[in-house]
């Protein structure tokens, strides 16, 4: 009995609060920069953004969950009633399911699991599903068209974010998530013969691939330029037009989530995780988890600023753009990096 | 590949106790109930979904062997791609389906009894089998321990490795076969309206754009 405690139940009540934990410093953070996004946005085009609720507007987020859970959730009477209601849970649960593997500072994830990386790249294509069953489920045009062109949106975008994660797989030799952070600890400037600084992260030897990585994060995740799924001039609010009240809080919520999701990948793939940017006194004084969150707040707003400045693509444009601009570029880099690093000697 | 923790070997077959035992027979149980339910469904949307049900329960019993690598394959692959291919078409599709099976009722009682015959096979073929106590030493290239090297690691030493041209001899086939697809479906249409982005892009204001000074009232 006692062996069955030791093993079992304290390591699943163990799981259970870091994954609670998790859960709310994600949620609140997400909630602010819930906040922050409406405020870039607003700035750039000149206006006040959300200044009512709380100063400066800051409850904003906390008004708009408190609205959107007592409304009432209105089901169409053509819809699939079971599938229109599992949509947006497979939305919001997928979303915060990927990060059980992601890790905010050495050692602290909720599960250090060895194909980590390949964990999150599954889950974020799953996302697509959340979609493809609102679209189908609500029984209606818009929607289904939203539903069509996600799943061609989502599948072509993540051949190249594949092929992007390949490449800095190689450099890093795991796929484990703490194994490519700790593996950019060195890199082009320590062998330059600088101190361990931001120079050794992978943006800077994998440029062109990070650029490719973040382009296809927006489109991966829906965001605008490539918003087609829910483009408003054209689809009213694509797969979400039948949501209302709850229903619809969980697709905006997995979005975001998913959005913050990708924001970290990015700062593990290639701005070194929870390292500080130099390695010397008033920078190692910080907490590695304060480091992470800078640089996925960095990331998100530059998300936020190309949601605010870059008008939105066609379709067509999309597509091209995916199939035969980063898929030829990303497929050329991974050849070309994996012959760098034979060459040089760098991986045996 | 087998033992994983609580597990147990003896005499050729595995025993699996505890907590992984409890998640064999949940998944076990909820991929077969969910398999049943793709044929048993009457909304053709309803049986991908059940279908995609069943992949990942399929890759929870992957994981639960160790093969963490496969598992995650099986999603990427079966699960994010492939399915929602699926998923597609069946959603464009306008078959009745149910139609379709309105008959299929008829011949169920041939259908139980080549069921019957064929599960009754089975156990006769299963009940007596067993792994050669000889096979780990006659095997080319030995699972090594997963200690020792992460599936991973292994899978890549026996595709990349050991059986390089074989693996990619299989690689050649499938592109031979993807070209063959295209060149097949591949239409030119002549007078077809088509976009060339670079003709596009050159384009320059001396060209694009006349200027014509209107005097009012008179028009162009």
């Amino acid at each position: 009995m006692e062996a069955f405690l030791t093993t079992y139940v304290v390591p699943a009540v163990l799981v259970l609060l870091q994954s609670v934990l998790l859960l709310v410093v994600l949620l609140v953070l997400i909630a602010y920069l819930l906040y922050a996004d409406r405020k870039v946005w607003a700035a750039v085009q000149l206006r006040r953004g959300p200044n009512v609720v709380g100063p400066w507007g800051l409850l904003q987020s906390f008004a708009d969950l408190l609205k959107f859970v007592v409304k009432e959730p209105v089901i169409p009477a053509g819809a699939n009633k079971g599938i229109f209601l599992l949509a947006p849970l497979v939305a919001a649960v997928l979303a915060l399911s990927a990060w059980a593997v992601i890790p905010v500072s050495d050692g602290w994830a909720v599960a250090n699991i060895n194909v980590g990386i390949l964990y999150v790249f599954a889950i974020a294509s799953l996302e697509v599903y959340g979609v493809i069953m609102a679209g189908w489920a609500s029984n209606s045009k818009y929607p289904f068209l939203g539903a069509l062109r996600s799943a061609a949106q989502m599948v072509s975008y993540e051949v190249s974010i594949g092929f992007v994660i390949i490449t800095v797989l190689l450099c890093v030799g795991s796929l484990n998530l703490t194994d490519i952070v700790l593996a950019q600890e060195n890199g082009i400037g320590t062998r330059l013969g600088l101190p361990n600084t931001l120079l050794d992260w992978h943006w800077l030897p994998l440029f062109p691939m990070f650029v490719v990585f973040f382009i296809s994060a927006l489109a991966e995740t829906n965001r605008p330029p490539f918003d087609l799924v829910e483009a408003e001039s054209e689809l009213v609010a694509g797969h979400m037009i039948e949501y209302s009240s709850t229903p619809f809080l969980l697709f905006f919520l997995g979005e975001y989530v998913a959005i913050v999701l990708m924001c970290a990948l990015t700062t593990i793939l290639f701005l070194g995780g929870w390292l500080p940017p130099f390695n010397f006194a008033p920078f190692t004084w910080v907490p590695g988890v304060i480091w992470f969150v800078l640089k996925v707040c960095l990331v998100f707003f530059m998300i936020a600023m190309v949601k605010a400045f870059v008008p939105r693509y066609r379709y067509d444009q999309l597509m091209r753009l995916g199939w035969k601009v980063f898929l030829p570029l990303s497929l050329v880099m991974v050849v070309v990096t994996a012959f760098f690093l034979k060459l040089t000697g760098m991986v045996g | 590949m087998l033992p994983t923790k609580g597990g147990e070997a003896h005499s050729g077959t595995v025993m699996l106790n505890g907590l992984p035992a409890v998640f064999f027979y949940l998944f076990a149980f909820v991929a077969i109930a969910s398999a049943f339910m793709v044929i048993a469904a009457r909304n053709p949307v309803h049986s991908v979904l059940f279908l995609i049900l069943t992949f990942f329960n399929a890759a929870g019993l992957f994981l639960l062997t160790g093969a963490e690598f496969l598992a995650m394959i099986l999603l990427v692959v079966y699960v994010g791609a492939v399915a929602v291919l699926f998923l597609f078409v069946v959603m464009m599709l306008d078959v009745d389906f149910a139609e379709l099976k309105s008959g299929a009722l008829q011949y169920a009682p041939i259908g139980a009894l080549v069921g019957i015959i064929l599960v009754g096979e089975l156990i006769v073929v299963l009940g007596g089998y067993a792994f050669s106590p000889r096979l780990a030493a006659t095997t080319g290239q030995p699972t090594p321990p997963l200690a020792e090297r992460a599936n991973t690691a292994a899978l890549g030493d026996v595709l990349y490795t050991h059986y390089l041209f074989a693996f990619q001899l299989a690689g050649m086939v499938l592109l031979v076969a993807m070209i063959g697809a295209i060149v097949l479906t591949l239409r030119h249409k002549a007078n077809v309206r088509r976009q060339d982005i670079n003709q596009q892009v050159a384009r320059v204001p001396e060209t694009a754009i006349e200027i014509r000074k209107v005097r009012t009232g008179e028009g162009v």
